[in-house]
């Protein structure tokens, strides 16, 4: 999938990830794609939820090995 | 736009394991576009107290109080295995390693974050403390009505 600003979460703990991407979602454009990058485990619920709350779209999430892929489309 | 959902954490624990918990709540709740305000009572006023501060409590008691009970973030000690230091020492260096954030800095970002820190009027009383007493990030005082009236309308109470 193809992002328009990747954010690098890897090694941070929640809520660090989250924080960080409600922070760097707020410097892309509505329809925006952000990739965010995490081995933390719990992205792969905290996220879905994160949108949820937020209205922001999760595209989906890539694994490769303990890296976790997160998409979000900024509404 | 839909008006921001409220949370209302209630801060009486002074601990430091306790005090993360709170904060990280805080944090992700910022994260998620709520209106977050932290009420600290009892311990959870040594939590946003300063490292030091001038001026003596009146009366006995309260100096006793004072040198028992010093406030302060960097003091927070863990509710259990606290080992007379050495288990909450061992703890934050784990949080090091694994690069968590620490209490200080949990205080600081959830301030950034907007998270409303409110100070106990009846606690300060209690344990003689004065407004100089704590952190510039705590900017109302108020008592359990100011509380009440947040909580009611908050969508998420919690009681730490």
């Amino acid at each position: 999938m193809k992002a328009d600003v990747t954010l690098d979460c890897v090694g941070l703990y929640c809520p660090m990830p989250i924080v960080k991407t409600a922070e760097k979602i707020k410097e892309l454009q509505p329809g925006q794609v952000l990739e965010v990058l995490s081995d933390d485990r719990g992205i792969t619920e905290d996220m879905p939820a994160w949108c949820r709350a937020t209205g922001h779209q999760c595209l989906g999430m890539e694994q490769s090995g303990k890296e976790i892929k997160v998409y979000v489309r900024k509404s | 736009m839909a008006e921001k959902e409220k949370m209302a954490l209630v801060v009486f624990s002074g601990e430091l394991d306790k005090a993360l918990a709170a904060f990280n709540i805080a944090v992700t709740g910022a994260a998620t576009g709520m209106e977050v305000t932290m009420y600290f009572t009892f311990w959870g006023l040594n939590i946003v107290r300063k490292e030091k501060a001038k001026g003596k409590p009146a009366g006995m008691m309260r100096r006793m109080l004072g040198m028992l009970n010093r406030g302060g973030a960097s003091r927070a000690r863990l509710s259990k295995f606290h080992m007379c230091g050495m288990g909450t020492w061992m703890m934050k260096k784990l949080m090091r390693q694994s690069k968590m954030p620490n209490l200080q800095e949990m205080i600081t970002l959830a301030h950034q974050s907007g998270v409303k820190f409110v100070v106990c009027t009846t606690t300060m009383a209690l344990q003689g403390l004065t407004e100089e007493a704590f952190i510039p990030e705590v900017k109302i005082f108020a008592g359990a009505s100011t509380y009440l009236g947040e909580a009611r309308e908050a969508k998420v109470n919690l009681f730490i």
